[in-house]
This record gives C-alpha cells, structure tokens and sequence, in this order.
C-alpha cells in the first residue's frame, strides 16, 4: 500500500526573541506516513509539537530539515505560487470555530472562495456551495448569513464544508472538537467519519484527547516533546500502550465512570511508582 | 464556558448596516455632513457660479463694503469677495485632497505590505516611517518652496508624504494583528493569491479605520495649507482661503470683516471632518448592532409549579458518609443579566442546590447552561449587569443573596474560596508567588509576615510544589500552567474555608497536568474535610472527584443525586444523552482494510 503523505525525518524550528538566542526546535526529526482514506491521529500534550507538525504539512511552518512528500512529490519548502497549485489537494479544519471564519464575509462567500479562486464560475460557485452545506448538514438559505449567526457546532461544520470545497485528498484537523460540548463534539465526529467513508479523503486528526483520537482514528501517532514516541493501530495504542509517556497519558484520562475511575486511579499510581524506578531510566528522564 | 449567550440556534439574520447609515442616524454627524456637501458642491461648481471673475481688479470696489452687487464688498486689490471665496474652494479642497492621496498611497499600500510580509521589508518601511515622522512639516514644506518654488501642488504632495505615517502605522498595526487569524491561514491553504488575501481579508479590517483617520487629516491638510498660504508663501495667483486670509489681516484694521469669510470657511470645514471622524468612531466602537429590545415583560421568574421538576436520587450508602448538614442552601435561584436597550435576560432559571458540608457536588453542564453563573452568583461575584433577580442563598446559615459588599468580604476567602478555571489570568504578574499568597493570610488571618511566609511556603510543599522557596520568589510567568493551578489551589485553601468553589479547575491543564491536580484536590478535602462545588463538563472529572452530581440544562437543574445513580441510573433524557455522548467506552475504529481502501 503507497502512503499518501510520507514524512521523514522532518525538523521545524522558530526563531527566539532576542539577538543570536538558539532558536526553538518544535520538531526533532519527526517520521510519519498517512495512507489514502487513513485517519492518523495525532496525540499529544500542549507544546508536543502536534500543531507544528500539521502546520508544517501545510506549509504554514519553516522547515528546517528532513522531507514531506506528498503523492511522491516533495511539498516542504515548495513556493507560494507552486503551494496554492497544492491547495486542492491538501485542506485544513482548524480548532477555534471562532476566529478560523472571516466575521465580516457571508458563509457564502466564505465557501465560494477557493472556489472561484480556482476559476469556478460564480453560477456554478453557488451550486457547489449548495451541495456543501448540504453534505455537512446545514439548510441552504445559511449561505447568505454570516458566521456570528451560527453556534460553534455549526461553525465547525462550514470550516469542514470549506476544506471540502476543492475535494482534497488530505484534510489536516488541528484540534476541530476540543472547542466543542459533548453532545456537539459527538456528532461532529461522525460527520468527519461519514464524509471519509463517502469520499475517501485522509485525515491527519490531531487531538489532546485519547478518547476522541480513538474514535476516528486508523491509526494513532503520540507526540511527546517534538517527537513522536509510539505509533501503531488505534486500539493498541488507546487502549494497551507501550511507551511509559502513552501509558502515564491513558492512565490519566479520567474515566467518566465512578468506580471504573477509582480503579484506574490506583492503577495510575502503581504506574507511575513503577516507572520511577531506577530501571527505567529512559522515562524518569522524561518526567 | 462561562459564556452564556452562545445561541445555539440559527438567530434571525441582522441587517448589516453600512457604517454611513449608522451615521445618519447621529444629528451631529448629520449636520456636519450636510456642511461637508455644501462644501464639496462648491468646490465642484464654485467657478461657474462664482457672479465675477475672481481675479478682476476694480477700483471702485477696493475694501468696498457689502451691496446688492456684491454681497460680501471687495477685497485690498479691489476683487469680489464672494466669487474669490466660491473659487478659493475649489482649489483649498483639491490640495488637501492630493495631499491626502498622496498620504492614502503611500501609508496604506506600504502598510499592507510591510504588514503581510513582515521581514526586512517591515524593518526598513518602519525605520523610514519614523525617520518622515520626525522630520518637523512647516520646515521641510519651507524648504521644498524655497527649491520648486510656490506650488500649490508641489507642497500638497509632499504634505502628502509626511502625513502618510499616520496610515502606515494603523494599517501595519491592524494586519499585523490579522495576519496571524486562522481564517488568514485557511485562506492561504486554499490556495488564494496574495492579493487576494489582502483585499478580501485584510482591506476589510482596516477600511472603517482608514476612512476616519482620513477625515481627520483632512482637516489638518486644509489647516495646513491655509497656514502656508497665510504666510504668503502661496501662489498668489490662484484664490485659496489661506491666502484670502493673508489679505484680510493686513487690512484688519480697515475692514476685518475680511478675514471672517475664509476663516470661517477654514474653521467649519475642519471641525465638521473632525465631528464626521468622531461620531465614526462612536458608530464603529459600538461594535455589535444594537440588538433590538424584545417586548416581552422580562424578569418575570416562573414560579415553582410551573418549573419541570427536577429529578432527585435517594441517597446511596455512599453520600450518606457525608456529613448530613447543609452547608450551602440555594433556593430557587434566578440570575439575570441586563439586556442593551432595556429588559434582561435569564441565564440561571431556578436553581435549588444543597452543599453539605464535606461534601464534594459537582454541577455538570455544556456551555450556556448557566453552571457558571450559579458559581458566580454564589460567590457574589456575577459580572457587570448581572444580578440575583430572586432566590436566596444561605451559607452556614446566614442569607448571602442580602448580604452586602462589607459582608462579603468576611465570607469570600476565609469560609468560601474559590479556583478559578484559567490559573495564568488568575495571577497578577507584577507580583511574586509569594506575596500574592501572603497578602491574604496577613489581611484575613491577621499573621505577621513571617509567620505568614512560613505558612506560605508550608502550603506551597504541600500542593506538591517541587521547590517552594524558588515558586515563592518566582513571578507567574516564570512558571507553568499546572503549577500555576496549584499555587491558585493553595492560596484557596489557605485561610480554611469550609467551602471551595473550583470553576472548570482542570478544563485549561494538559490530561497528565489535570490527574496530578484532581489528586491533589481529593486529597486537600479529605484533609481538611472541607466542602468543595466543582462545576465542569467533564464527566471524567465528576466521576473522579465528586460524591454527589447536579445536571444542569439551560439554567436548570434537571437532575441530581449522589453520582453512582446519575452514571448508573440516569433518568432524565438530556443527562442519558450526554453520557451517551461520551467517547470513552467506545470501541476503537478498526485499522484501515486494504481491500476498502478507496481508489481515486
């Protein structure tokens, strides 16, 4: 099976504030593929790298070294001109349903844009537009509201239907749930899931949440300090994981059950005495 | 979370009213636009209506007074007044006009793209900006006549250039902040150019912005050029209400009624640009349109019948461990928020709570339910325009709901404390850990400052702080957001209050961050035996935390009771829907199948 998208290697860093200070290394030599109509989710903590990783996918990250094909084709370091040619192929959902929306431009337009930024007739701009909102579950007069109108739920959805609008290949979702209620965050899920299964689109899903990751994903990559510690099949990494960092993370996501959780509880601190022995030095240097 | 208007429904779609009709409806601006009409009507056809030619000589009319055939009398060189002035327009306007273009090109074209692209771009324009704002005007518009010579034109331009930092600098400020919003980013990964990012996403940000500050320096052009031209160090030639001005004053003793025409022209024209600017700048704060006032009598709480009852649990083997007196008592609560333009609206419905001591109740909700605002209202501390409409709450049985300010403040911090959901806003960075936790033990517990630091350093090793005596020395941005929480954790439980209120304690931490604290909240109350009402929309954090669990929907309680029945037995539809939103018993997706794989 040919990966889709293949990441090797891949180092991003930003510069510091101040003259000459080292600058700060996001990404430490990251390696990853994703497989056409594959959701690789991504795990990690704030500051993991997981958000850099996904930006450097789209090429909204300076890359230092190491390589990102896509299809076979290097992507990293591609120009403008040469990037927006990319802009079929690859799209974005971002997290905060808030500000990823112009508040001044109707959803129309909104979703209409890469559109007609492409060529697209405006008569057939609107029908595509149509169809979209219709694909994501929202009536068709939402066209000509605008994104204060709608709750973040709703938000979210005209994010997706703007990734889908040039039936990309990869959708990058940084975060797209975490801003979002239970219930909200449920449904939304299921969409994401429902479209992959009609479309064949992959996902690179990057997440916090163990539960949420294990619900979309194929595949499950953990993010730890800007490399990535474990990979492997979603159920295996969520549910039995290798790495100490993944187990002390599984461990301690609470569980939404009251027994359930005290028995985990006592679970997560067997774990973590257990890792502070000497033995696994590996992982005490990580704590 | 704390948010308590999030619609969750489509909301009737409001009229987007166009800055300019905002303004119409604002008598100041209204009459100063009408002044600026008449102004621009007679720039346009001043020349044409103008009864004489405005650099005819007449001897009979030298500073001759007001007729029938000239209404405003004659000037030093024996010129119609009138027709000088209905030209002079004509031209004053058109050279604040060029020099505002002038500045428009340069500052906001420049400051779009220093802005976009950042860089050295940006480095060199912003040097060159500050080096045109130092340079004094008069001296360099005295300069660049000396060398071209007296042109209108010329010295317009160049006025031009120099105002031009004043939209460079707002346009730069307003993209630099726009530039890194997500729709920003999503517009560039689908694939738009460049310029089409900044026309679209950008030039909209910063148009309003643009077309005041255009007004304004306007004005300042016109008062400009009327001042060189009052030198005399204008084109003679042409009529300009600066230069009208010149001849005026040196006849002011013979007739001053010459320097009122083109003062008063210079002085109208730039006080209605400022007022237009102003009451833009009013119409534009005012962000949101107004919403408009509902007819519906508001603040008409229901009464207790009408209200669907909530759905309470017997007591389990499990919360009848807990002390059995109640600590806190809600009744009926109902907090309202005042609405814009009169009324208010409800966010908490008729809330009835109990708290016994040493209990741990947690109140679940998804946002807009109003498990926030109950917190707040509790702890009195409900933002501007919120207030207890009805209800009471009793607290070791005193009434709170009536309690003042004054006793308040004997209860907030000593018997209810409080841990709020973003640790790092919750800190003030100017000051030290340390003297942030120990202010409050000196003013509340009345401990001198050493006995004070050693307790603060005591609670700091006990919130499981690695080195307390560097936390207490550290400013907060020297630490990180779990030790933040804990710092916040520790100054709650400093004075010994018999109740904390934790507020989405855990919602800002990293999962690893949130066990450490969830561990160290369960056993601060265990130690201490205290009360704790924590509000979420976790369930895992209800379910590792609390004995006792109150469901909230839309500003009620739906739902409550000791919190193996809510998860074993839940019986209210929103509850049973939102445990089976929960992702975690869910089986893991399967590994993709290489035979499905899709072939595109």
């Amino acid at each position: 099976m040919t990966a889709l998208l293949t990441i090797e290697d891949l180092v991003v860093s930003y510069p510091k504030k101040g003259f000459r200070a080292a600058p700060f290394r996001a990404l430490k030599g990251v390696s990853l593929d994703i497989r056409p109509g594959e959701t690789m989710g991504l795990v990690g903590e704030s500051g993991s790298g997981k958000t850099t990783l996904g930006r450097a996918v789209l090429g909204l990250a300076p890359v230092e070294s190491g390589s990102i094909r896509f299809d076979g084709r290097e992507i990293s370091g591609l120009s403008r001109r040469e990037r927006r040619a990319l802009s079929s192929d690859i799209q974005v959902v971002f997290q905060d349903p808030y500000s990823s929306l112009n508040p001044s431009m109707t959803i129309g337009s909104i979703l209409s844009e890469p559109l007609s930024a492409r060529g697209v007739s405006e008569s057939d701009a609107r029908g595509r537009v149509a169809e979209l909102l219709d694909d994501v579950g929202l009536p068709s007069d939402a066209a000509q509201r605008r994104a204060r109108d709608f709750s973040g739920g709703q938000r979210q959805r005209i994010a997706i239907a703007r990734a889908l609008a040039l039936e990309p290949r990869l959708v990058v979702c940084d975060e797209p749930v975490s801003a979002l209620d239970l219930t909200t965050q449920a449904r939304v899920l299921d969409l994401f899931i429902e479209i992959q299964e009609r479309t064949g689109v992959a996902y690179l899903f990057i997440s916090h949440d163990l539960s949420v990751v294990r619900h979309v994903s194929h595949r499950v990559a953990v993010m730890y300090h800007g490399e990535i510690v474990e990979v492997g099949n979603g159920d295996q990494v969520t549910a039995r994981p290798v790495h100490p960092y993944t187990q002390r993370l599984f461990m301690a996501a609470p569980v939404p059950h009251p027994r359930r959780q005290e028995v985990r509880r006592v679970e997560r601190r067997r774990l973590i005495d257990a890792q502070r022995t000497p033995s696994e030095t590996t992982s005490a240097a990580a704590l | 979370m704390t948010e308590y208007a999030a619609a969750p429904v489509v909301a009737p779609t409001l009229a987007r009213q166009s800055l300019f009709r905002r303004l119409l409806r604002n008598p100041v601006a209204v009459a100063a636009l009408a002044f600026l009409a008449v102004v621009a009507v007679v720039a346009v056809v001043g020349r044409w209506i103008a009864p004489v030619d405005p650099t005819l000589s007449s001897l009979q009319l030298v500073v001759a007074d007001p007729s029938a055939a000239h209404p405003l009398g004659g000037d030093s060189a024996g010129r119609d007044v009138l027709s000088r002035l209905l030209s002079a327009t004509q031209i004053s306007i058109a050279g604040a006009l060029l020099a505002l273009v002038v500045a428009l090109l340069v500052g906001v074209v420049g400051g779009l793209i220093a802005g976009y692209y950042g860089g050295l771009l940006d480095t060199v324009s912003s040097w060159l900006t500050a080096i045109v704002m130092a340079l004094p005007a008069i001296v360099v518009l005295l300069a660049a006549r000396a060398a071209l010579g007296p042109s209108i034109w010329v010295s317009m331009a160049i006025f031009g250039v120099l105002l031009s930092p004043a939209f460079f600098r707002l346009v730069h400020v307003s993209v630099r902040a726009v530039r890194d919003e997500l729709y920003v980013d999503a517009a560039r990964v689908a694939g738009l150019s460049d310029a089409r990012i900044i026309g679209r996403h950008i030039l909209g940000v910063v148009r309003a912005p643009i077309i005041i500050q255009s007004a304004v320096l306007l004005g300042i052009a016109i008062a400009v050029q009327s001042g060189l031209e009052f030198l005399g160090l204008g084109d003679q030639a042409v009529p300009t209400w600066g230069g009208m001005l010149n001849d005026g004053f040196a006849q002011i003793y013979r007739a001053p009624v010459l320097m009122l025409w083109p003062s008063l022209a210079i002085g109208l024209t730039s006080m209605a640009l400022v007022l237009v600017a102003n009451a833009a700048r009013d119409e534009l704060e005012r962000s949101a349109p107004r919403p408009r006032a509902r007819r519906r009598p508001a603040a008409v709480s229901d009464t207790r019948a009408d209200r669907p009852a909530t759905i309470v649990h017997p007591d389990d083997s499990r919360a009848l461990v807990t002390d059995p007196d109640v600590l806190l008592r809600v009744r009926d609560l109902v907090v309202a928020y005042d609405r814009e333009g009169g009324g208010s609206t409800q966010v908490v419905k008729g809330v009835d709570l109990d708290v016994r001591s040493g209990e741990v109740h947690g109140l679940i909700g998804e946002s807009g339910s109003g498990k926030t605002q109950t917190a707040f209202a509790i702890l009195g501390l409900l933002s501007s325009g919120g207030h207890i409409e009805a209800g009471s709450i009793e607290f070791a049985g005193d009434r709170l709901d009536e309690a003042g300010e004054g006793s308040y403040a004997r209860v907030r911090g000593r018997r209810i404390a409080y841990v709020p959901q973003e640790p790092m806003s919750n800190l003030d960075p100017s000051f030290t850990i340390g003297s942030q936790l120990v202010e409050p033990l000196r003013v509340v517990l009345g401990l001198s400052r050493g006995e004070a630091r050693s307790r603060a350093l005591a609670l700091l090793e006990r919130v499981g702080i690695p080195d307390p005596a560097h936390a207490f020395a550290a400013y907060p941005h020297e630490i990180s957001g779990g030790m933040a929480q804990r710092v916040l954790i520790a100054g709650a439980v400093s004075c010994d209050p018999e109740l904390v209120i934790a507020d989405e304690p855990t919602t800002a931490l990293d999962v690893t961050v949130q066990a450490e604290v969830l561990d160290l909240l369960r056993d601060l109350q265990r130690e201490r035996g205290m009360a704790v009402l924590i509000v979420t929309h976790n369930f895992g954090v209800v379910a590792d935390l609390c004995d006792r669990v109150s469901v909230m929907q839309s500003g009620r309680i739906v739902e409550s009771g000791p919190v193996d029945a809510i998860f074993d037995h839940p019986e209210h539809e929103y509850t049973c829907s939102l445990l089976g939103a929960i992702l975690e018993d869910g089986d893991a997706r399967k590994p993709l199948e290489s035979h499905k794989e899709i072939t595109r």
